[in-house]
């Protein structure tokens, strides 16, 4: 235990003097978290509407009108056929189109929505946004007109009322940060001391090889927990987030989730001689671990193979605890299941860990 | 009790042979040293003997322990010094000592005496971090640290290479004096001219295979053919010429001479003073020199 303590002190000693770590470590990931929420939001605005009115009515008008008070779409093109329209879209002049028949007004007949889907966010948001605006315009026709218009639908959000994506984007942001210091930093660490060789000193001492690595984990271990702290405040500060569940349940959670990626870090370190190795295998493994989490895309919407690859992810397991317990609430007991999976990635990938060190 | 036996050990990398049945006794407190070229097979040795790596066949003991199965009291009781710098360059002089003395559960004021001769020349630098030293600081802050839990032997790979002459020269004082506290000592170097300074060597060939194990003095008196030194005006065509004289069994540049054997030395010599002035050569001398040990090598490969 005492040599523990020698080990670790020196570690914190050598991660403090290094000129790159501490910054790493603490300067990207806050920098991610105040930068990221801003830029992945889905929230589509500014979408360049192409209009072709062939009715000129007032209903038209309305329609119009009720279409770019919205704050999605600007007009950008006025066009009088649907040819012409099109070349709009053609020309980038244009995103979406809609198309007023000649005898709206009177009939009420069909709009059409053409939508460019070279960007499918854009194509998919934009049409989906001027159908409920148009169903809305329905609604308020029909009620002006005294004409049944049948069931109309409205939706309230739970858990997050106001479809706000930075509640989502930062909980999630903050379990992706404990992974890379979980996973790629120890792993870079203790290759580094195979390639400066400082290992083979440390082999010949009397130190047990457990006792090397656990004073390797400890470390990242403390500071994923540090980071968390603080990911935690700036969610609070800036984003006025705090978990309507409790935190308990939460650091319980990244006490666990971190053991997991730090044994898979070990595992990394176990197999790459040098820097450039460990950081290659690191980022692969995180990268799609990150791309298939749900923290961009949900994971409903991935293909089935792709949501059955997603059943060995941990980040997508934290990330769904972060998320229930910061918007819903939930309690440690309604994520009992969750907390089995994360103990057995826990248990996995150290286990992994051993096997792979024990070959050497 | 703290000799090194190493009977028939074998290694190899893949089908790069490291060592080919290597057997040697080192005594208790013995300066042992092990001379060989770049590939010889002298790391594989000692990380072999230093429980780091296994040997492919054959049996070692160090203090009288089994570097197989009792590993863990080995390292009790060796000290290592690899071939690289592989201590914390990011840590301070004063925390690598005390680092790996607390790793050996001990204290440097516990044993500074045993390193206070080679500590007191790098203490004005003890807050300078590892890497910041100068190469010959580096090797004693490395010898330190190596003899900081008071080992019973000591491994020193190549601890000169790289290092000035000075230095050099004073290192192998400081082993000097470690050798009389009792400590035996194996030491590995690729200069020949440090050999003189060890007990015994052991002249190890590439690809592992061990050519001689003798004194210094005894492996120069093995060397049983006169040894002549040759120098002229122009030194490299002299070395083609006398390697194309008829007489001539072996000759290789050394430094400001060329050493020559001959086949028959007594009729030789006398005709090789007229041939080398008919081929035009000024300033000829030949005179007879003793063997050193980098001939005996030459001369066993």
């Amino acid at each position: 235990m005492r040599t523990l303590r020698y080990l670790i002190e020196k570690e914190f000693k050598q991660i403090r003097r290094d000129r790159f770590l501490p910054r790493i470590i603490f300067m990207i990931p806050l920098l991610q978290l105040l930068i990221l929420p801003f830029a992945a939001n889905f929230e589509m605005r500014n979408i360049n509407l192409g209009v072709i009115d062939l009715d000129h009515s007032v209903y038209s008008q309305r329609l119009i009108d009720k279409v770019l008070s919205s704050g999605y779409f600007r007009l950008t093109d006025v066009s009088s056929s649907y040819e012409e329209g099109l070349s709009a879209i053609e020309d980038d002049r244009a995103d979406i189109l809609l198309e007023i028949p000649a005898d709206f007004e009177k009939n009420l007949s069909t709009l059409s929505i053409s939508a460019n889907a070279i960007n499918g966010t854009k194509g998919g948001l934009g049409s989906a946004y001027l159908s409920s605006i148009i169903q809305s315009f329905n609604t308020e026709i029909g009620n002006i007109m005294s004409v049944p218009t049948g069931p109309t639908i409205t939706s309230t959000y739970l858990y997050n009322p106001h479809l706000n994506y930075k509640n989502y984007m930062v909980p999630g942001i903050i379990v992706f940060l404990l992974s890379i210091i979980g996973g790629a930093l120890s792993a870079l660490n203790i290759v580094s001391e195979k390639e400066k060789g400082t290992i083979e000193q440390i082999n010949v001492t009397p130190v047990p090889k457990v006792v090397f690595l656990l004073s390797k984990l400890i470390p990242f271990w403390v500071i994923g927990l540090v980071l968390l702290t603080l990911g935690s405040l700036i969610a609070w500060l800036v984003y006025g987030l705090a978990p309507v569940g409790s935190f308990a349940t939460i650091y319980l959670f990244a006490a666990i989730y971190l053991i997991a990626f730090t044994g898979l870090g070990l595992t990394i370190s176990a197999v790459s001689s040098t820097q450039s190795q460990a950081m290659f295998t690191a980022f692969f493994f995180l990268i799609i671990f990150a791309l298939m989490s749900g923290l961009f895309t949900p994971i409903n919407s991935m293909p089935e193979w792709a949501q059955k690859v997603t059943l060995f992810n941990p980040i997508r397991y934290f990330i769904d605890v972060m998320r229930m317990v910061y918007l819903k609430g939930s309690h440690f007991a309604d994520l009992t299941h969750y907390f089995f999976i994360v103990c057995l990635f826990a248990i996995g990938f150290n286990a992994l860990a051993i096997i792979a060190y024990r070959k050497r | 009790m703290n000799g090194v036996h190493i009977q028939n050990i074998s290694k190899k990398y893949g089908s790069v042979t490291a060592l080919q049945t290597i057997s040697l006794n080192i005594g208790d407190g013995e300066l042992f040293g092990l001379i060989g070229p770049d590939g010889a097979g002298k790391t594989t040795l000692f990380r072999i003997l230093t429980t780091l790596l296994l040997p492919d066949s054959g049996s070692a003991s160090v203090c009288g322990l089994d570097i197989i199965k009792d590993l863990k009291e080995i390292r009790m009781r060796v000290g290592y010094m690899p071939g690289r710098f592989s201590l914390y360059q990011d840590l301070t002089v004063e925390e690598n000592l005390s680092f790996f003395a607390s790793v050996f559960n001990t204290t440097i004021a516990d044993n500074y005496e045993l390193v206070r001769d080679i500590y007191v020349q790098i203490e004005p630098f003890k807050h300078r971090r590892a890497g910041k030293l100068s190469g010959g600081m580096k090797q004693k802050l490395a010898l330190c640290c190596a003899l900081i839990h008071r080992p019973d032997v000591l491994f020193l790979d190549e601890p000169t290479t790289g290092v000035d002459p000075v230095s050099r020269v004073e290192f192998w004082d400081m082993l000097d004096k470690l050798k009389r506290q009792g400590i035996t000592i194996l030491v590995s170097t690729p200069y020949m001219d440090e050999a003189s300074r060890c007990d015994r060597i052991a002249l190890l060939m590439r690809s592992g295979v061990c050519l001689s194990v003798d004194t210094p003095e005894g492996i120069r008196r093995s060397f049983n053919k006169p040894l002549y030194a040759v120098r002229a005006k122009n030194m490299y065509p002299l070395l083609e010429e006398l390697r194309n004289y008829e007489g001539t069994l072996s000759c290789y540049a050394f430094g400001d001479s060329h050493h020559l054997t001959l086949k028959s030395y007594k009729k030789d010599i006398i005709h090789l003073q007229s041939y080398l002035k008919e081929k035009g050569f000024t300033n000829v001398t030949i005179e007879s020199i003793e063997a050193g040990i980098e001939d005996c090598f030459i001369n066993e490969m």
